[in-house]
């Protein structure tokens, strides 16, 4: 690792000036990736900014929501009383990511700042326009299984890792950030992370030096039918192939209301905003989530070794669907297929 | 006869250390000591770029019973003064800002049950309880460390006693080679509390439903321990462990000793 100075901040307008101030500083919260990332000399700061001793740790009730702190941890805001109550859909997406160690130590706000895990970008000897603006893209005609099927550009087909990040596409939260001065914005979760166009080293919309301070989830009634599917290599502890963040409102069978997100499909949470337009005023039925999820689908633009995941996400959001209408519990509809042999 | 200077007892490994390095004088050392001229020695037979390591390597050989602070190291860039508990004992000390807290448990405190696994936060044998959460200390930096509570498997007995997730490990046959052991031990220790608070995870059957102490099926242990890899496969006997202790009735042993060999 190259050395670097650091400090543990005090206050937020500390951090920010010292961040601001030198373009090779970073935030650190939970180190869970960035500390990685500067094992594998991918990520060079000079400076580290510890940021987890700010007061931006709580959940709070609002008139229009709840309010998630930045530093406070993914395990605490999973297990939140008025996350678990009122959007379980936060709850089951976090808990599908990584595991609990690494939950108890990941922060929200660098859930929503980490970089993705495409093996190009983490190997230092491999082109990469991200890792290194100008060397091309290993991916594009290389091994590229995990990539994007959305939105890639000829510079970047890497996939977004975050699990958190697609349940907060599907809730349409709103994240606040602070900058120098004491400037405050919000943006849009859908504008915060973006595609990789032509500056694929930016994987959000972020100034330099600007730090994520609390999470706003809009009031909304879709706590009875949520479902967050993550389909994986292995059982647990696994990044998604695809994931599907679901929640619906219906009056009788008809859907009044539909959130789909999909995790592991493009540089960014993808909205399935066909297939929700799609869905609105019609049954909820199995038919009809296929006939939504095929009209989404049909937009894909699969690589060499990833055109599984087109068939897999249509499926997935199927799946999905169907979990959130029977209330969103685990395993109402593995049941019948999975061995229960626990006791 | 001269006087020597005291020094503590050399185990077999460090013998075979020294007699590697100066086979001539072995004897010698191992009844006087180390003395100026045997530093003296080494200048002559080991160029002068490897000589800092070989006089920081017999440093440590013969620190063990110095205080702790004597082993720091020569170089630090960046150096932060840290002041944290560890296993209920107050430690200050200069690490460098790139020092994990696994490297200064185990390079700086002489705690090397904690095991450096794949370094990455891949495989959990680094896992220590850190005010009362497990976490990876191969990604927590030292720095971050500052007032913090550390609790490692050597300050989980209680003197001569073992903590009971640790004897329901021997007793079930939890490891093969072991070297996963000390993270999954204190895995399974903080989620004991994790159940017992009522946390969720991804594979409860209704994250809305939160409810006080809950009791974890083997699907919810292996799900949740899913953090700690253990290459010799040990997991159904892990499992078994964890479930002896969470639950309140003894778990059944599947293996016994051999007639004749206790």
């Amino acid at each position: 690792m190259r050395p670097f100075k650091y400090s543990n901040a005090s206050d937020a307008a500390t951090a920010i000036g010292i961040v601001s101030a030198n373009p090779t500083a970073k935030f650190l919260g939970g180190g869970t990736n960035l500390v990685d990332l500067m094992k594998e000399d991918v990520m060079r700061p000079t400076e580290l900014v510890g940021v987890t001793r700010l007061k931006y740790a709580k959940i709070e009730k609002k008139v229009d929501g709840v309010s998630i702190g930045a530093t406070a941890t993914n395990s605490f805001t999973a297990n939140h009383e008025l996350i678990r109550e009122k959007y379980p859909l936060l709850s089951m997406a976090i808990l599908a990511g990584a595991s609990a160690q690494i939950r108890n130590m990941a922060t929200n706000g660098g859930n929503l700042n980490q970089r993705t895990r495409c093996t190009y970008f983490y190997d230092v000897s491999m082109p990469c326009n991200k890792r290194e603006p100008g060397t091309g893209c290993g991916a594009l005609h290389g091994e590229n299984k995990n990539h994007a099927i959305f939105g890639w550009s000829e510079e970047c087909v890497a996939t977004y890792p975050s699990d958190m990040a697609v349940a907060l596409a599907a809730l349409d939260a709103v994240v606040h950030v602070e900058g120098t001065n004491n400037t405050k914005r919000s943006v849009q979760f859908a504008n915060f992370h973006r595609l990789p166009g032509d500056h694929p080293e930016n994987d959000n919309n972020l100034k330099h030096g600007e730090l994520v301070t609390s999470i706003h989830l809009p009031v909304n009634q879709f706590a009875d039918k949520s479902y967050y599917l993550k389909i994986r290599e292995r059982s647990s502890y696994a990044f998604a192939l695809i994931s599907v963040a679901a929640a619906l409102v219906t009056d009788g069978n008809t859907i009044k209301e539909v959130r789909i997100a999909l995790g592991g499909v493009a540089h960014k949470p993808w909205r399935a905003s066909i297939a929700e337009h799609w869905l609105i005023g019609k049954q909820a039925t199995e038919a009809n989530f296929k006939a939504a999820a095929a009209a989404e689908l049909k937009n894909a633009k699969p690589l060499q070794h990833n055109k599984y995941k087109v068939g897999l996400a249509a499926k997935a959001i199927t799946r999905a669907l169907e979990g959130a209408m029977q209330g969103g519990v685990y395993g109402a509809m593995e049941a019948d297929s999975t061995t229960t042999n626990n006791n | 006869m001269e006087e020597q200077p005291k020094l503590p007892d050399l185990s077999e490994a460090e013998r075979n250390a020294l007699e590697e390095l100066m086979p001539d004088e072995m004897s010698e050392i191992i009844t006087s000591g180390i003395k100026r001229r045997h530093f003296l020695k080494l200048f002559a037979v080991t160029g002068t770029s490897v000589l800092a390591a070989h006089l920081l390597g017999i440093e440590q050989l013969m620190a063990r019973s110095m205080p702790i602070e004597q082993q720091a190291p020569m170089l630090i860039e960046n150096g932060i003064n840290l002041s944290f508990k560890v296993n209920g004992s107050t430690q200050r000390l200069t690490v460098d800002s790139r020092m994990t807290l696994l490297d200064t448990l185990r390079e700086r405190l002489n705690l090397t049950g904690s095991k450096k696994g794949c370094d990455h936060g891949q495989c959990g044998a680094c896992t220590v309880i850190v005010d009362d959460q497990r976490v990876l200390s191969c990604l927590t930096l030292a720095a971050t460390c500052e007032d913090k509570k550390v609790t490692t498997i050597e300050g989980l007995a209680t003197g001569n006693e073992l903590h009971p997730m640790q004897a329901s490990f021997i007793k079930h046959d939890g490891f093969q080679c072991g070297y996963c052991t000390p993270g999954q031990i204190c895995s399974a220790v903080a989620l004991m509390d994790e159940a017992n608070n009522g946390d969720a995870s991804y594979v409860t059957a209704n994250v809305r439903k939160k409810s006080k102490s809950i009791k974890l099926s083997d699907e919810e242990i292996r799900e949740r321990m899913s953090g700690n890899i253990c290459r010799c496969g040990a997991y159904p006997n892990i499992v078994d462990a964890i479930r002896e202790v969470h639950g309140d009735k003894a778990v059944a042993q599947v293996w016994q000793f051999a007639d004749g060999t206790i």
